[in-house]
């Protein structure tokens, strides 16, 4: 086939197999950034137009503008550009830049109040239109029990994809430029053929199937045409690198306008990119200067991506992010790192058009990494605050050498692994609630089983964990039923049609299970048993409400066993109550300690705790340590971290590094050298996650007072990046709180 | 061997103190009392945790595989005070292949200095003042002490960081730094000067102990003027 000129013959030929692309075709680059090609004035020019109007959506209250007559599809917009005859890679969601469409799908009460948070009003043609249609939340509301709205509405399970598109699918988007859209139609339709014949019983999973591959079939022409609409013709493979780029696009186009899911990740992309670019670089058809402006170009369209959501929405999952999260280097099953030009060309991105949060992009550390791309990395680190690191050589052996990540920490196999997405349940909270015999603290509304309260003034270590012991597997069952029932509904109203075409047919499912909370109660446990700490309860209610804590305990963040080994074991037998649950389409439970803003909000909803954290006060972010508790420095704080088992976490574990420049070396070249050596001795310990910010507190502070001076800003919160200055100020407040580890 | 040391705290991440990122061990008690002192609850003698070499070993092996280009410090309080307990922990750490550097003012027991450097890669030597009257209004101590541990150290051929805290209107002058670094000629190994500026970070710590700050009135020293009177420094030194 002419587009496959010059690439080395393999499987991917004759089957749809992307990694056996890559591994027969890419070249590893082990050089340093000095090839790198600054920003062209055809970029400089774009990226202006680009920032203006950035300015003015920040100035119209954080969106530009909202079409409330048109629900979003792959065909229902005309094309749109921000300059149409500068532009190397086109296509935005709808027919103008940052204009976001409305997607009634997930939930039309969501899309009305978020069309009223920003003074519109829902049309009444999409209000008709969806007056006979019933939308993923009408679904899981016709369900729901009494239990999970209880613990819902006090927040013992918050973040629930219920209202709002799941997300953390990610289609392999890289498909339609190696295949071209013809021949991943032909595949789906043998597999439909497959599935339709005698040898299958027609039971309900067959049925749905069928039905879900008719509607992949049916998307994915849309998706041609939705390319035709802007001139390409992506029926057929890519046949140059702009191309490659072009159709890969396209495809991530179709997913984010067809769902607005939570996360929206785009894969692992670079590397398969570089085989484009070097081809057309050895035909002697494109420059270094040509392949940056190609991915600066790229980017660009990235950091334009928008969904309309609401205020509630923004308080859990703050800074309006889409999560379009790129996992950038690794290592091959073969020892061969996955570091090639282009994936320099992605993080060169960052000082082209200047730092931003989106795309999220991730670096997957392996010791084995080459020197000079550890050494880019942390500079980047030091000069942007923009990247997030996360272990490869934990994750490679579990998911082989083409995942990527979807939102902000959770692996899977590009193509052949998607996750039922699960936000997180609060342990704190269940805590207070197991003291109380099921009752929300806060309300005095029973929540959980009836059961006496805890009966002494002061707690006990070992009685405290037998009244865990009794609620946690009731919230373990009650949690899963509920996210079996939201993804039942998922998959039957709001099923991703683009995304899930650009799957295996037999797809894996994990169901991800996640965790708030968990420092502090690993705090106040370590309270119960190393201090003394006394009930004090409600005078009216008769609720234990507060605590008097006397004594030393030890706390998490300071590598200290005695507290660190009861977080292991919390998490660890929350985990084994998960899997004992049977799980909607056969999926695997997985857990992760991840918050992403929304510690802010499960601390607002919480009672104090034995740790002497009041009532209301935020948690920390993820798997961090609470804020001003650790007394050892910052490697003490890692380790404690570290001792988290990856095995248990499967869908991650989150940890946000945030420390002063001075405190990291004396000038950059030993900054660039110690953060290497931190990342490689923390990741050696079998950690998973760190986000590394190297930043002064003041700085923040001078952003919250004047947000128009820094709309750059860029910092890492709990697995993800933000733009400072769109944070709610509450949500800043509590970044500037956060530790920052300083020199003595 | 298992001499108990009193330790102030332990700092797991320092990458200020020494080349690399490095462990730092702040220990209890100190002989002098410098007016510009960051560590005024490390001056007592009676105060800190103790802890035998053997246990200290063993709370930084854990960082072990991030300091392999850095290693550990041991600062203080004056670490000289308690010398036998650093030899201790120093040969531990070289057992463990890690590097060892001490921070000190050169003022202490000679001859168990001698024995501890003969254990120690790097001296962080603060060489606070130039001359025996400044030394003993602004530090109370005796400068004679100083001088015997950079000939002893010299004689050793013990490499040298030589810093000094600079402090406005006190000794931060352009013939103060050219003095410092005539004073340091003949002196083949010291490998580098430090300047640090003076910084009032510490004043909520004398808040805590109820001592005045004898410097509370004084301002703190702009990095921009310690980077100018860095370049009279030699490059070589750098």
């Amino acid at each position: 086939m002419e587009q496959w000129r010059g690439f080395n013959p393999g499987n991917w030929q004759e089957n749809i197999d992307v990694r056996d692309f890559i591994q027969k075709n890419y070249t590893p680059y082990e050089g340093d950034y000095t090839f790198l090609s600054d920003s062209t004035d055809r970029t400089k020019n774009l990226l202006k137009k680009a920032e203006d109007l950035m300015a003015l959506e920040r100035q119209y209250g954080g969106v530009l503008d909202i079409d409330t007559h048109t629900v979003t599809s792959l065909l229902n917009y005309k094309p749109g550009y921000l300059d149409k005859k500068n532009e190397i890679i086109v296509g935005f969601q709808t027919d103008r830049p940052l204009k976001r469409g409305v997607n009634p799908f997930g939930g039309l009460r969501m899309t009305r109040s978020a069309c009223e948070a920003y003074g519109y009003r829902l049309s009444d043609k999409v209000e008709s239109e969806f007056q006979y249609r019933t939308t993923h939340n009408d679904g899981v509301f016709r369900v729901y029990g009494k239990e999970t709205r209880a613990a819902r509405s006090c927040g013992l399970i918050t973040g629930l994809p219920d209202a709002y598109g799941r997300g953390r699918i990610i289609g392999d988007y890289r498909r339609v430029a190696l295949y071209g859209i013809d021949r991943l139609i032909e595949e789906k339709k043998n597999d439909k053929d497959r599935l339709s014949t005698s040898d299958n019983m027609m039971d309900a999973d067959t049925i749905r199937q069928l039905e879900e591959l008719y509607q992949q079939i049916n998307f994915l022409g849309m998706l041609k045409g939705m390319a035709e609409m802007y001139g390409f013709d992506i029926s057929r493979p890519a046949n140059n690198a702009k191309e490659a780029v072009q159709w890969l696009y396209f495809a991530y186009l179709g997913a984010i306008k067809e769902q607005n899911g939570a996360a929206m990740s785009l894969g692992r992309t670079s590397t398969f990119l570089d085989i484009y670019f070097e081809r057309d670089i050895r035909e002697g058809v494109l420059t270094e200067s040509d392949a940056q402006e190609i991915i600066d170009d790229f980017v660009l369209k990235l950091r334009m991506a928008r969904h309309l959501r609401t205020p509630e929405y923004n308080e859990l999952f703050g800074g309006d992010p889409m999560w379009i999260t790129e996992a950038l280097g690794g290592v091959g099953e073969d020892g061969r790192p996955l570091v090639t030009k282009n994936t320099f060309r992605f993080m060169h991105t960052l000082y082209n058009l200047k730092p931003s949060a989106e795309p999220n992009l991730t670096v997957l550390w392996s010791k084995d990494l080459p020197e000079n791309f550890k050494k880019f990395c942390a500079k980047v680190s030091c000069d942007t605050d923009a990247i997030q690191y996360e272990n490869d050589d934990i994750m490679r052996p579990i998911y082989g050498d083409d995942y990527a990540i979807a939102c902000c920490v959770s692996a899977m196999k590009v193509g052949k692994q998607m996750q039922f997405f699960g936000a997180r349940a609060n342990l704190a909270k269940m805590m207070l609630m197991a003291l109380n015999g099921g009752k929300d603290e806060n309300r005095n509304m029973q929540v959980g089983p009836v059961h006496e309260q805890y009966p002494d003034e002061y707690l006990d270590y070992n009685k405290v964990c037998e009244y865990l012991d009794i609620y946690r597997p009731w919230l373990a069952r009650m949690y899963a039923n509920t996210m079996n029932q939201i993804h039942y509904m998922h998959d039957k109203y709001a099923y991703e049609k683009t995304q899930m075409a650009l799957h295996d047919t037999d797809v894996h499912r994990f169901m991800a299970f996640g965790i708030a909370g968990m420092s502090v109660l690993a705090d106040s446990l370590s309270a119960i048993k190393y201090a003394k700490v006394r009930c004090i309860k409600d005078k009216d209610t008769g609720l234990i409400t507060d605590f008097e804590t006397v004594g030393e305990f030890p706390t998490f963040g300071n590598d200290d066993d005695r507290v660190d080994s009861i977080a292991c074991e919390q998490v660890e037998k929350f985990y084994e109550e998960l899997k004992k649950q049977k799980l909607y389409r056969n999926a695997e439970a997985t857990l992760s300690i991840l918050t992403i803003t929304s510690n802010v909000v499960y601390g607002k909803k919480t009672g104090s705790t034995p740790d002497g954290r009041k009532k209301g006060e935020p948690f920390a972010p993820g798997a961090n340590p609470m804020h001003g508790r650790e007394k050892n420095g910052a490697l003490a704080s890692l380790n404690s971290v570290a001792k988290l088992s990856y095995d248990v976490c499967r869908d991650g574990i989150s940890n946000t590094f945030s420390i002063v420049p001075q405190a990291l070396g004396k000038n950059e070249d030993e900054r660039i050298d110690n953060l290497v050596n931190l990342l490689d001795g923390y990741f050696g310990q079998k950690a998973h996650h760190l986000n590394v910010n190297v930043l002064n507190r003041e700085v923040l502070m001078a952003a919250y007072e004047e947000p128009e001076k820094y709309p750059n800003l860029t910092i890492r919160v709990s697995g993800y990046a933000v733009n400072f200055c769109k944070l709610s100020k509450e949500q800043q407040r509590e970044v500037i709180s956060r530790t920052f580890h300083e020199a003595m | 061997m298992s001499t108990k040391g009193r330790v102030h705290s332990f700092q797991s991440m320092g990458a200020v103190d020494g080349p690399g990122l490095r462990c730092v061990v702040f220990m209890q008690g100190c002989p002098l009392r410098c007016v510009y002192c960051h560590n005024p609850d490390t001056h007592s003698f009676e105060d800190g945790d103790e802890y035998t070499p053997e246990e200290m070993l063993q709370k930084i092996l854990r960082f072990k595989s991030y300091i392999k280009n850095g290693g550990v410090t041991v600062s203080g309080g004056e670490p000289l005070m308690q010398a036998e307990f650093v030899k201790e922990l120093f040969y531990l750490l070289r057992e463990n292949g890690i590097h060892t550097a001490l921070d000190t003012s050169g003022i202490g027991n000679l001859e168990e200095a001698k024995e501890l450097l003969s254990v120690t890669d790097l001296v962080l030597l603060d060489v606070k003042f130039l001359d025996a009257e400044s030394y003993n209004k602004y530090c109370k101590g005796d400068f004679e002490q100083v001088l015997s541990f950079l000939k002893l150290a010299k004689d050793m051929g013990t490499p040298l960081w030589i810093r000094q805290v600079i402090v406005p209107g006190i000794n931060d002058t352009e013939g103060n730094i050219t003095a410092l670094v005539e004073f340091l000629q003949g002196y083949e190994n010291v490998k580098k000067i430090e300047l640090l500026p003076f910084r009032k970070l510490c004043v909520p710590k004398y808040e805590n102990l109820g001592i005045p700050f004898p410097l509370a009135d004084t301002p703190e020293m702009p990095q921009r003027e310690i980077d100018e009177l860095y370049k009279l420094v030699p490059d070589k030194l750098k």
